[in-house]
């Protein structure tokens, strides 16, 4: 079925498709409408969902933890300040091996308040222990909740996921979206059979004190299913491109053919970089695009087969880790270790700063000058009132 | 010697990593007589987070999640929702201390009964952080020594009169809140039989005497709880839908001083204190009773 959704509602229905037991969500400004669209949902009989109305994001998760505990496949939302607030219950839902999915709407951190959109709250979370996927439209958005609970309940990961989508820019934003039939998704994705759900009458202790000569072991485990999540992924990926024809990846490729340069980056922001990208190839420029759609389990080898040739490359940051590079950057120069170009890293869109066309082609001719002439910085703020110091 | 008429079937079997005379130890001994196979615990940081021991041990014949401190209300609201939504059978029981509850746990707990998801919530109160050592919490009461409350040259006590969970309990218009303790096991035993009868939100106020915490030899924690309930320090009361009831009324009181001479944590206390403690706990039981009389003729929230 085709619509006409916000990215808030895609999110929202791609939840309802998945079929989850228990909704616990607080609201948080721009997360809102998704949960007001899943209450819209159940109180119409259209989903068969229990909401919890908690009384903050700290106990969404904490609720859903327990509710998932009991073998119930759970859901909630948040964003920004909402998902600090959580973070001690994120490693908890990790370490649990509870396979909770999330929607977050990428929203910047206050203080100085502001409601618009930078991935700084999930890039927070990144070593939670958490998959995560950044959507780059609303049918992604939608697409990517089923994906989430397929590959998080997987038996060999076990692990929760978290959905990114950025505020207003996808959130409060409407595309024509292609609703996935409730059978076909069924089909796709089984009902939740979680191997240590809690039973009356069968007592055992989830949790319990761990002494030092076994609680690696529990870390080493959390390890290995995150690496496994690489294979599930792409069989879910496959999956989905045989049940529903949209093809998903870790990373997406766009004109890297011939490309001597290239752009990376995560969100929405890529959607932008594409139509940069088709023009300045109508005028000859060698440049492409790569999109991180995963970010955790971070697609490290698929990385380094696209960049490793480059002559250069920009990795766009919505999103600062203080005191060294973007998040992006980071994992963009640990993947490509020994075999680099020059990688140089752009600090983009933060607060929600609107990432231009222009922006991004004065990116692409900064880094077809590093691609001459050799890195001149490692890291450089775009559109930066003032510039820098 | 008194038999007692609580059930053989033990849900607390040996090998607990409690203190000598645990108080909370007790109280899950006799909880878990009255609610059986269908308990299923949720327990955040607390000593009963350690008493079960660590992994693979357990000495509890019922399933047990281990929760962080703060979320015991919405843990149970989950489980409740969650073992409903698969169509479980189970009596979810919050188990927490009273930093857990009073303090860092409040907020939590407080939407779990205003939401009225069906649950038993335990705040067993040993009356500071005694599983950090000695801290003081909301439930302390006034003039107890703890490691944060010294007895030194300027500072020295608790300030201010504990918590009152219950109230606070009963203002949310619980269906059912109680206290107890394991000086009176029958009394207690029937209070959760009673709270696993009843739909939705029940609170059980468990004061549970805490050997090293309060400083007395581990063999009077009995005699310490009968005389919190024989001094009026701590009444055994249940209140059901606003109908308020006192279960124990003692034929002969005794004075405070001999309950709290008993315990090292208030060795230091002044006679004047002392008088303090007397005056407020007297009124508070009179305060007790007329609510007890006044809620005949309706509920008082």
């Amino acid at each position: 079925m085709k619509a006409v959704l916000t990215g808030n509602e895609s999110a929202a229905w791609g939840a309802r498709l998945s079929r989850p037991k228990i909704v616990a969500a607080y609201p948080i400004t721009p997360q809102t409408t998704i949960v007001e669209k899943i209450a819209d949902f159940i109180a119409n009989g259209e989903m068969d969902a229990t909401m919890i109305h908690v009384e903050s994001e700290h106990s969404a998760m904490a609720t859903c933890i327990s509710a998932e505990a009991t073998g119930v496949r759970t859901y909630t939302a948040t964003s920004s300040q909402g998902l600090a607030l959580m973070h001690e219950m994120l490693i908890w839902a990790a370490g649990a091996r509870l396979p909770i999915v999330m929607s977050v709407v990428n929203r910047a951190f206050a203080p100085p308040w502001s409601i618009w959109s930078d991935h700084m709250d999930t890039v927070a979370e990144r070593d939670t222990g958490w998959l995560q996927f950044y959507a780059e439209n609303n049918q992604e958005t939608l697409d990517s909740v089923i994906l989430a609970y397929r590959i998080a309940e997987d038996r060999d990961v076990l692990l929760p996921a978290m959905v990114t989508e950025e505020a207003f820019i996808l959130s409060h934003t409407v595309e024509p979206v292609e609703i996935p039939d409730q059978g076909a998704v069924d089909d796709y994705l089984p009902p939740l059979d979680l191997p240590h759900r809690l039973r009356p009458g069968e007592p055992v202790g989830y949790g319990s004190l761990m002494m030092p000569d076994q609680y690696m072991e529990i870390r080493y485990r959390m390890a290995r299913a995150m690496r496994r999540a690489r294979r599930v992924e792409e069989k879910a990926y496959e999956d989905f491109w045989d049940t529903f024809g949209r093809l998903y990846a870790p990373v997406e490729e766009y004109k890297m053919d011939g490309a001597d340069v290239a752009l990376v980056i995560m969100g929405s922001i890529a959607s932008t970089a594409k139509d940069v990208v088709d023009s300045l190839r109508e005028r000859g420029r060698k440049v492409g695009l790569l999109r991180i759609r995963t970010f955790r389990p971070f697609p490290a080898e698929e990385v380094r087969k696209a960049l490793s040739s480059m002559d250069a490359v920009a990795v766009l940051d919505r999103s600062y880790t203080f005191g060294h590079l973007g998040a992006l950057a980071t994992e963009v120069r640990s993947a490509l270790y020994g075999s680099s170009p020059p990688i140089k890293n752009y600090i983009v869109g933060l607060g929600g700063r609107d990432v231009r066309v222009r922006d991004l082609e004065w990116i692409v001719s900064d880094i077809e000058k590093v691609a001459k002439e050799g890195l001149d910085r490692e890291i450089t703020w775009v559109n930066l009132r003032g510039g820098e110091e | 010697m008194v038999k007692t008429s609580l059930p053989r079937e033990e849900y607390l079997i040996s090998g607990h990593f409690a203190c000598p005379g645990c108080g909370a130890a007790l109280s899950m001994r006799i909880a878990l007589k009255a609610l059986g196979k269908k308990a299923v615990l949720s327990i955040p940081a607390c000593c009963w987070a350690v008493i079960p021991g660590p992994f693979p041990y357990r000495n509890l014949e019922v399933p047990l999640l281990y929760t962080a401190f703060e979320v015991t209300g919405a843990s149970v609201s989950g489980l409740s929702e969650g073992f409903k939504a698969m169509g479980e059978d189970a009596i979810v029981v919050g188990w927490a201390g009273d930093g857990g509850t009073a303090d860092i746990g409040l907020q939590s707990l407080s939407a779990a009964v205003e939401r009225g998801h069906d649950f038993i919530y335990v705040m067993y109160d040993n009356e500071a952080y005694m599983n950090t050592g000695i801290q003081r919490s909301s439930a302390t009461p006034e003039y107890a020594w703890t490691t944060t409350t010294p007895v030194g040259k300027r500072e020295f006590w608790k300030k201010g009169w504990k918590k009152d969970m219950v109230g606070i309990m009963v203002a949310h218009r619980i269906p059912y809140a109680a206290t107890a303790t394991p000086a009176f096991p029958e009394d207690m035993y029937r209070k959760f039989k009673k709270a696993a009868s009843i739909k939705g939100p029940k609170f059980i106020h468990i004061l549970s005497p805490c050997p090293p915490g309060w400083r007395f030899p581990e063999e009077k924690t009995i005699e310490v709880a009968r005389k919190a309930v024989l001094s009026k320090v701590f009444p055994l009361y249940e209140v059901e839908n606003g109908r308020w009831r006192v279960t124990f009324k003692p034929a002969r009181f005794i004075p405070v001083e001999e309950y709290l001479r008993m315990q090292g944590r208030f060795r230091y206390l002044p006679e004047d204190a002392v008088r303090y403690v007397q005056e407020t706990v007297d009124r508070e039981w009179e305060r007790l009773l007329r609510k007890e009389e006044l809620s005949k003729e309706g509920p008082i929230w």
